[in-house]
């Protein structure tokens, strides 16, 4: 149907429902002598309300059952001898080929005299129903409005009506963090659970071979085992979590106690850059320069480190994340009272000392949560392993060499394929659920062990 | 007695004194070492930022600068022999006109244009050069003839005259011209003739080759076929409707959802529940969000594939938990003398909400939406598993073409075997996305700065 036919209808809508609310409201007010309970841009929303939502019931109901009418309608025009030679993608084909011709813009190669008629036909029905919608709608609009115009009187509450359907509105709107929730869980579960149909979950869980077959062949649909990539996986974050822990912790401990006022307030923006850069980013200087230098270095005295390997997405991975760790120790180590460090001092302890040994301590619930989350993302974390890490789904336990993570395979196997109907696809699901479950128990032990520890003070 | 009673404290207390005195150096040269250590990880993460920019404009400047050639082309009538140009009036209908348009489009398609390129390029170099044409069109970038034949369709008054016109030089002519090709290596090494070599060198002698800035890195789309001519255009287009359909959609709806949570909700379970849950989805992976929007979007609701439609309601559900968490922060900041007073005015809490406490929020709930919205636009794995790495080769026309995205380009072209002529176009694409970012970012932090200050 024609939007922009659909868009001028709802706007003609609004704009006569509300100005008719608002003028009678005002005739009232100006007539009856009466105190009217709302203002007229109430009385406007009110009725505004009362004529789209009918409007608007009817354009979504064609559009829900819409599409399986006209295709109905389309099946119907094929002739029965015709209709039963085809199969469901040939089917498919001629439904197509009638509509290109009832859109006007004609067909490759020749039409047969039942496409051309079935074509005109449709061209006349999807005429007479969109125009029957839009009039059906327009006529229920209308009809609401003169109810709702009929409705109006001074006592009439429609500031706590409207402000009712406001309050349904944001309601609704939260609502969506649920649905994207639902969404999430449905999808990977329904998916997965597919998934498991082909291979066995004891084999997905604890198979050491990753070798999906791409093209499966008779069956042979390959091995796909989970744990080579969770030890990748585990393998790059521990790395990261080497790098990105003493680095972030410490530079947090010299912004928030050390530095002077003035390189704080430079230092600290400057290593949220680091935030803010897309991981692609990281990836491609992972690739072209860490990994080449790291080579380089390994030559130099004797290692032998590939340039793509869990090394070098480790270190960059790790440096991706010093500002998660140093914001969020920042933060914690902000809330130990002074009077712990006071008394430190007092007692004439160094400065290093007092940190090391009182406000560590009493920030170490904290600092163990921080370090959670950044797990957490470091597990979840895409482009610089598929750039960075050298995609070799292998159980070993050499960093210098490459390695594949879940995120990886999860690339790999849904990358632009969206037939999900073998195994090869269907498993980026199940990854993606294992993911989903061990960065979710992460998050809220992580979330739990922050919370708690910020209570204790307060 | 009394000597040994005097001294043996004075020893003792002078032996405590040399004991705290060897501490307090050690201790004291521990305060330094922690100190230095705090010093250095500041250091060592500046450098990385620093290291990280300096690498990626080193590498990426190259692809900013561009070989032209500067041709006289003869539209030869000799080889341009179609007749004249269709015009509209002439024909009964429009479907005519159409029909004749595409044939005459179609004769100029088959046209040898090539020819006319080889000319222009022998006009050049001194008469009697040795060099296959093959060789000589291996100069020029390979969409140079489709240039030459959108001029002339574009003014077909230009048959028997002689124009100047501007013409990229190849990725491998380009390379050369440039010195990115080590000069004294083999023939076998080289990409480029021995012959087409040094015609290149006879163009840049006599001013037929220029380096310029390379606008085509801005105006044109991705192309595999012409890589010298490879932009951006394409992908930022596609990033931008992205961004458009998150601004419209995760703002209102994630400044909504804090609204209620903030000041309408009753304590219910709920309402509890969607707490948690939006704390939840901030800190799902990314790539889980990809997945959604495969299963949901794209093989349960059946919408276009490597649509920015798609893209952008994944970006949009990624960056609502973002949006909700920074405005329920922006709303509890505000003064509840704000809300008395206004309540104890005689507004609903309606009222009180929209007329009152959210205008008093606006900057934060800004600054907090082009945070989100550049974490959006710097997101790329989500976008692979909707399709969005397809090549494309054409500007999107609207939110349902297909099309890339920035950081997907800049994807596509690291894992282009053509590595070392796109390198620096990774690299100058790195340049422009964080130019953007920065920009963003820097808006942010401005507005942050400038406009509470008001409040």
């Amino acid at each position: 149907m024609n939007s922009l036919a659909v868009a001028g209808l709802l706007l003609v809508l609004l704009g006569l429902s509300y100005q008719t609310g608002w003028s009678r409201s005002r005739a009232l007010a100006t007539t009856s002598g009466q105190k009217v309970h709302s203002r007229p841009q109430y009385h406007g929303a009110y009725t505004a309300i009362w004529t789209m939502i009918p409007a608007l019931l009817v354009l979504l109901l064609w559009a829900w059952f819409g599409g399986q009418i006209t295709h109905n309608y389309i099946v119907g025009q094929i002739p029965l001898e015709t209709l039963q030679s085809l199969d469901q993608t040939g089917l498919n084909a001629t439904i197509g080929r009638i509509q290109a011709i009832a859109s006007g813009f004609g067909v490759a190669g020749e039409v047969a005299p039942y496409e051309q008629a079935a074509g005109e036909h449709l061209r006349w029905f999807q005429m007479l129903t969109s125009a029957g919608v839009l009039l059906v709608a327009a006529l229920c609009g209308g009809a609401a409005l003169l109810y709702a115009r009929k409705r109006i009187t001074a006592r009439l509450r429609a500031r706590n009506a409207v402000e009712r359907v406001i309050n349904i509105g944001l309601l609704l709107c939260s609502a969506v963090a649920i649905l994207t929730t639902l969404g999430i869980v449905a999808s990977l579960l329904t998916e997965a659970i597919r998934f498991f149909t082909f291979i066995h979950p004891l084999d997905f869980f604890f198979g050491t071979v990753w070798a999906p077959n791409n093209a499966p062949a008779a069956g042979n649909y390959g091995r796909y085992g989970l744990l080579p990539l969770l030890a990748g996986t585990l393998m790059i974050t521990a790395i990261a979590m080497l790098v990105a822990v003493p680095l972030g912790l410490m530079a947090a401990i010299y912004l928030s106690q050390y530095a002077p006022r003035r390189l704080r307030a430079v230092a600290k923006p400057l290593i949220e850059v680091l935030a803010g850069i897309p991981t692609i980013v990281f990836g491609f200087f992972a690739l072209v320069t860490v990994g080449p230098f790291l080579r380089d270095f390994g030559r130099l005295v004797g290692l032998n480190i590939n340039a793509t390997s869990a090394l070098t997405a480790g270190i960059v991975m790790g440096i991706m994340i010093i500002p998660f760790v140093s914001s969020l120790s920042d933060d914690i180590l902000n809330q130990v009272p002074r009077t712990l460090r006071d008394g430190s001092y007092g007692l004439g302890a160094t400065q290093s000392e007092t940190i090391r040994k009182v406000l560590l301590p009493a920030a170490l619930p904290g600092i163990v949560g921080a370090f959670l989350l950044a797990v957490s993302r470091a597990i979840g974390e895409t482009m610089i392993v598929v750039l960075a890490a050298g995609n070799a789904p292998v159980l070993r336990g050499n960093p210098f060499e490459p390695v594949a993570t879940i995120t990886v395979s999860i690339v790999n196997q849904l990358t632009g394929d969206t037939d999900f109907s073998g195994p090869q696809s269907l498993v980026g699901f199940a990854l993606g659920l294992t993911l989903f479950v061990i960065t979710l128990c992460l998050n809220i032990f992580a979330l739990y062990i922050v919370r708690r520890f910020r209570e204790q003070y307060e | 007695m009394a000597t040994t009673l005097t001294t043996a404290p004075r020893e003792i207390s002078q032996q405590r004194t040399r004991l705290v005195r060897s501490g307090l150096r050690r201790r004291h040269r521990n305060e330094a070492i922690f100190r230095g250590l705090g010093i250095g990880a500041i250091v060592l993460a500046l450098g990385f930022v620093a290291l990280l920019f300096v690498d990626v404009t080193r590498k990426g400047i190259p692809a900013f600068v561009q070989s032209n050639l500067h041709l006289e082309v003869f539209f030869d009538p000799a080889i341009i022999d179609v007749g004249p140009a269709p015009l509209a009036t002439a024909f009964a209908s429009p479907a005519e006109y159409q029909a004749a348009d595409l044939r005459w489009r179609r004769e100029l398609a088959l046209l040898n244009w090539n020819r006319i390129l080889e000319a222009a390029l022998l006009a050049k170099l001194p008469p009697g050069t040795e060099i296959t044409s093959r060789e000589l069109l291996s100069i020029p970038e390979t969409n140079a003839r489709h240039q030459l034949r959108e001029m002339f369709v574009a003014d077909p008054a230009l048959l028997g005259r002689t124009v100047p016109v501007d013409v990229l030089a190849s990725a491998n002519a380009d390379n050369w011209i440039k010195g990115n090709i080590n000069r004294s290596l083999g023939d076998a090494q080289q990409q480029l003739s021995p012959a087409a070599r040094s015609v290149i060198d006879a163009f840049e002698a006599n001013g037929t080759v220029t380096n310029g800035f390379a606008w085509s890195l801005f105006t044109n789309a991705d192309s595999r076929a012409a890589p010298a001519s490879a932009g951006l255009l394409g992908a930022f287009v596609g990033s931008l409707y992205m961004m458009l359909i998150v601004i419209v959609l995760a703002v209102p709806i994630g400044v909504a959802a804090a609204i209620y949570l903030e000041e309408f909700a009753p304590k219910s379970r709920l309402t509890d529940f969607i707490e948690v849950n939006i704390n939840n989805l901030a800190a799902v992976p990314s790539i889980v969000f990809g997945l959604l929007g495969a299963a949901v979007f794209i093989n349960y609701m059946h919408l276009p594939i490597s649509a920015p439609l798609v893209g952008g309601l994944v970006l949009t559900l990624m960056t609502l938990p973002t949006i909700i968490i920074a405005t329920r922060g922006a709303l509890l900041g505000v003064s509840p003398a704000l809300r008395q007073a206004a309540l104890g005015m005689g507004a609903s809490k309606t009222q009180m909400v929209f007329h009152h406490v959210l205008p008093v929020t606006l900057p934060s709930i800004l600054t907090a939406t082009i945070l989100g919205v550049a974490h959006a636009l710097g997101e790329t794995a989500p976008l692979l598993l909707i399709g969005m790495k397809a090549f494309v080769a054409q500007v999107p026309a609207t939110p349902l073409d297909q099309a890339t995205a920035l950081p997907v380009q800049i994807y596509l072209w690291q894992g282009n075997e053509n590595r070392n002529f796109f390198e620096p176009r990774t690299a100058a694409a790195i340049m422009v996305l964080l130019g953007v970012m920065i920009v963003l970012n820097g808006t942010a932090i401005y507005l942050r700065s400038r406009l509470e200050k008001r409040v």
